[in-house]
Formats: structure tokens, C-alpha cells, sequence
């Protein structure tokens, strides 16, 4: 598996930034690419780039033009390009979300079950029973896009959305799961909460996962709940493991 | 030390610096002044380096009082400022030596939206995540991570005073215009749209909604046609990003924009006239014309060297 015949798109986002396609279509090969050259850009210090903003299928990469010119930074991410190659044996960080699918932390999830016909345990197993894949962060602050949802519990959205979900609620919405890491607004069906932080800005790493990372969800009783949030929640096991 | 006691705070005085950055990929707003140019050039008049923190001020300026010296510089929109209970007006763009007791009373802007208060040594914050911005959504960064109230007092860094600093002044640059052209470059989505909704973006005058906020200035005027719909599979979001949602109008995206999203975006306003985007008030009349990217980075350098010029003939006064 090593045809990178990928055709890379340079969009020009003014004149301090460039989003770079690297398909039209999601999947994880493509996000390895897109974490492999954004590695390369920001690990291996490019001068004049200042940041990488990795997405489903591009990179915004922002940059001081007085600088790096965009022509510079085109060649230089064809040029990582060409050095790809998909590999197996992988490690992958793992990190380990606890969530609550009882009682007032889950108000939709008897929602959920009438929707997908399931009971409230096969709910749970199935939304526990997967890696996800962390594809991108955005809309709030640590807030993941995640990949590979069981479709058996795909849910629409709610018809009219909450004006506040809580900090830490883990919803669907219609193909993807999430957590949101903040009080906000929000459409998604709630079938549970954590109490770990997943954004803590007294952290010294305020968001603890990047895109590429993976999140398991497992889950614990109200006690459990209660005893990890009078903790602080703001530690969150981080695993090692390979593909 | 000198603190500064804010008496009355206006609509939205938040503190902003040049921006936190470093973390978009985890999902933070930059956030930052909105005006670029006029904070930094506030922070060059009382001798700061040009990414300091300042107020910005929306709108409507603050009433600060002071018990003790400090030299101060107000930028951006001019707000009609009144030292103590003198006749005339305050200049702007100017360095004022404060004295304990002295209050400046702030009105409305005359013209323009945001206007910039500068403290010589600057204010005495934590930075949070490198920055002292403040993140209204995540409220953090700034002053306790909101927007100023009454009774805040925000402490000054170190006591300065004018004999310290020299006299420094600059010609103010907030005549700022109810009609304007704003250049801006094609792309990343432009071709999501159809030629005659590209001509409309390029060949209609917009107006400037009082929807606008920190996130985006929305415009209202003619709709912008596109080929097959405007949702793209989420991606970055620059600032000065001319994002055309389903209505149809477009939304510059400005300091708290999301970082990612998924509406196409026809074209990026320059940096060079990010400026003109902060201060355009609502009514305000605005039509893009496309340039080159590389004629945006040499209308960017012209700007860096005049900022540049300026703080070097300020050095060179002492």
C-alpha cells in the first residue's frame, strides 16, 4: 500500500495562509497524510510557518509572508509528500474517556433507543465498542470530529437544539459522536456525560489530544461520576497501543 | 504602582493583544485586537512593544480613573475624550501624561467602531496560553477572562512617565470612510460559485449589518449565486475570510471566528485591510475588488515599513 499518487490542491487564504487539499472525500488514509505533512511543517520547525490546522480532508497552513512565500511552502509539502509512504505497526495514542450513561447525565438516550430500536445496554456496548478516530478539532475548543460510529446508532438531530448542553455532555448527531468540551448550544441527541475534562485551561496542556488520536469511551455508574468530578477531572488516562 | 479604576465601562471593552496563537488546531480563536494597526500603533506612542495588551473599546469608549501617573495613548475610533473636566477634547494618537486622581471620560465614536487605550508598561495580567486576549466564548485570557465592568481595577505594570518616554505623537488615521473599497483574494472556494455570483461579489456595494460582532461582519446586499450549494466538508478558516453561508451574503470572518467551518469562502480580505473590516460600522458601505496574492504581500509590506518608520522616528525624538 504505497500508491501516494495524491493530487494536492493549494487554495489561497489571502495573504498569511494556504489550505491544502489533499482529497475531496474523508478517510483515514488521507488523515495520516494530512497529520504526516502537518508533523513535518511544525515538528521539524519550517521557518516563517506559524501554525497547521488539520481538518477532514486539507491543512490550513498559516504563515508570515515576509517570510516564507506560499510557492515556498507548496514545494516544500510536495516534496514531504513524496517521501510518504502508509506504513502498518503504527502506534496509536488512546485516550480514555469515562462516561455516564445513567439517569440525568443521559437525557436522550431513551430517545436513542426508541430511534435505533435498541435497548439502553446495547446503546452503551456499542458506543463503547469502538475507536474513534479524532479526524479534527474545532467549532469549540477541543471539540472533536469523530470518525467511525456504529451506524446502528446514527441518530438525528434534535428538531429544535438545546440553548445550553453541559460541560462534558457526549452526544450523536446524526453520523457522528462527540463530547462537548464547553457549555454551549447544541442539536445532538445526549446519551451520557464524562466527568474528565477534555478542555481545562489550568492544564498545562489544555486540549490533551490532537487530530490523529483516538478516543474510547467506557463507561461508569452516577458514584463513579461523582467521585472522578469531586477529583477535578482534569487527568485522563492516555494509552499506547499498536494498529 | 498605578491602577487604573474603570468607572464606566461602555458596551464591550475587553483587553486584546496581537492574538494567541499556537492553538487553532485544538480549536481556539486566535482572538486579539481587532484593529491590528491601531493597537500596535497605540502601544508604539507610549513606548511598549507592539504586541502589548490594550483595551479595545466597541462603540462606545470607557471612563477610567487613575490614582497615580501613567502615560496613555488613544487609538482607533475616535471617541471624544475628555481629561477631567477640560473643554476640549483629548487628541488621539498622541502620548498623555495622567496624573492620581485625573479621570478620561469616553463617548461615543464618531466615526469608525473600535477605538484603543494604551498604557505605557502595560497592564499587569497573566498571560494565559501566551496571550493576554481575551477569549469571550471560553472566557478566558484578558481580565478574568470577560469584558471589563465597572469597579474593575486593572493594575499598570510599572509607573512611567512622559519625561521618561519623550514626547511622542502621530497623525491620527481614524478619518475612516462610510464608503470603501476592500481588497481581497479570490479563493479558497471560489469556485463554488457561478461567474455571475463571482461578478456580484466583485461588482456590488454591501452594507455593513449591526449583526456584526468579534466573530464575523456580516453585510447585507445582493445574494451571491453559487453552482451546486455552499457546504464544503469542514475546513480552515484565515482571518479576513469572506464565508458566503446558504443566505447568500457574506461574513468576514475577524478575530473570534471558529477556526473551522463549513460554509465555502469566495475570497480573503488582505491583511492590509483588516483594518478597514474592524472599523466599518453598520451602514457602513463596503465593495471587495480582487488583487493578486502577491500584490496583497507587497500592500503588507508597505504597511509593516510605515509602522516600522513610525517606531523608529519615535526613538529617534528622544
Amino acid at each position: 500500500m504505497s500508491s501516494n499518487k495524491t493530487k494536492l490542491r493549494f487554495l489561497p487564504c489571502g495573504d498569511s495562509a494556504v489550505t491544502v487539499e489533499f482529497s475531496k472525500e474523508m478517510s483515514e488514509s488521507v488523515n495520516r497524510q494530512i497529520r504526516y505533512v502537518a508533523a513535518a511543517l511544525t515538528e521539524g520547525g519550517v521557518k516563517g510557518i506559524s501554525e497547521c490546522v488539520p481538518t477532514f480532508c486539507s491543512l490550513t497552513v498559516y504563515y508570515d509572508p515576509f517570510r516564507i512565500s506560499a510557492k515556498k511552502i507548496q514545494r516544500k509539502i510536495e516534496s514531504v509528500m513524496a517521501g510518504y509512504k502508509e506504513t502498518d505497526g503504527q502506534t496509536k495514542r488512546v485516550f480514555m474517556i469515562p462516561v455516564c450513561y445513567q439517569g440525568e447525565h443521559a437525557p436522550d438516550l431513551a430517545d436513542v433507543c426508541t430511534l435505533t430500536g435498541l435497548t439502553k445496554e446495547e446503546v452503551i456496548k456499542i458506543h463503547t465498542g469502538t475507536d474513534y478516530l479524532i479526524y479534527m478539532l474545532g467549532f469549540l475548543p477541543g471539540f472533536p470530529y469523530l470518525g467511525g460510529m456504529d451506524k446502528r446508532i446514527e441518530a438525528p438531530r434534535l428538531d429544535s437544539p438545546r440553548t445550553t448542553i453541559p460541560v462534558g455532555a457526549v452526544g450523536i448527531g446524526g453520523k457522528q459522536t462527540g463530547i462537548y468540551p464547553l457549555a454551549s448550544p447544541g442539536g445532538w441527541r445526549l446519551i451520557g456525560r464524562t466527568p474528565v475534562k477534555v478542555y481545562d485551561p489550568e492544564r498545562e496542556n489544555p486540549i490533551v489530544y490532537r487530530a490523529g488520536d483516538y478516543i474510547r469511551f467506557y463507561s461508569i455508574t452516577e458514584e463513579e461520576f461523582a467521585a472522578i468530578a469531586a477529583k477535578g477531572g482534569s487527568e485522563i488516562e492516555m494509552r499506547e497501543e499498536t494498529t | 504602582m498605578t491602577n487604573m479604576k474603570v468607572l464606566a465601562p461602555g458596551p464591550l471593552s475587553t483587553v486584546q493583544d496581537a492574538g494567541r496563537f499556537g492553538y487553532m488546531s485544538t480549536g481556539f480563536s486566535p482572538s486579539g485586537a481587532m484593529d491590528p494597526t491601531a493597537m500596535r500603533v497605540a502601544n508604539l506612542l507610549v513606548g511598549n512593544l507592539p504586541g502589548e495588551g490594550v483595551i479595545e473599546m466597541t462603540m462606545m469608549g470607557m471612563t477610567v480613573t487613575f490614582d497615580g501617573t501613567a502615560v496613555i495613548a488613544l487609538t482607533g475610533a475616535d471617541m471624544q475624550a475628555y481629561l477631567n473636566d477640560e473643554e476640549d477634547a483629548m487628541p488621539t494618537y498622541t502620548a498623555i501624561e495622567v496624573h492620581k486622581g485625573d479621570t478620561v471620560k469616553m463617548g461615543a465614536a464618531q466615526k469608525g467602531m473600535r477605538g484603543y487605550l494604551a498604557v505605557a508598561g502595560g497592564f499587569d495580567l497573566p498571560l494565559v496560553m501566551g496571550s493576554l486576549s481575551t477569549n469571550l466564548k471560553c472566557g478566558l485570557g484578558g481580565f478574568q477572562g470577560r469584558k471589563l465592568k465597572a469597579g474593575d481595577v486593572l493594575a499598570l505594570r510599572q509607573e512611567v512617565d512622559l519625561a521618561m518616554l519623550g514626547q511622542r505623537k502621530t497623525v491620527a488615521e481614524n478619518n475612516y470612510p462610510k464608503a470603501a473599497t476592500v481588497r481581497v483574494v479570490l479563493g479558497p472556494q471560489e469556485d463554488f460559485f457561478t461567474q455571475k455570483g463571482i461578478d456580484t461579489f466583485l461588482g456590488t456595494w454591501y452594507t455593513v449589518s449591526g449583526q456584526s460582532d468579534r466573530m464575523g461582519v456580516r453585510l447585507e446586499g445582493e445574494k451571491i449565486e453559487n453552482k451546486n450549494g455552499v457546504d464544503i466538508i469542514s475546513d480552515g478558516i484565515a482571518t479576513g475570510a469572506v464565508q458566503i453561508p446558504a443566505s447568500g451574503t457574506p461574513i468576514i470572518m475577524m478575530a473570534d471566528r471558529q477556526t473551522t467551518g463549513g460554509y465555502a469562502k469566495i475570497a480573503t480580505v488582505i491583511s492590509a485591510d483588516l483594518q478597514l473590516m474592524a472599523q466599518a460600522a453598520p451602514g457602513t458601505r463596503l465593495r471587495f475588488v480582487a488583487v493578486s496574492e502577491k500584490e496583497a504581500v507587497s500592500l503588507k509590506k508597505e504597511e509593516e515599513h510605515r509602522l516600522k518608520q513610525m517606531e523608529y522616528g519615535f526613538y529617534s525624538v528622544r
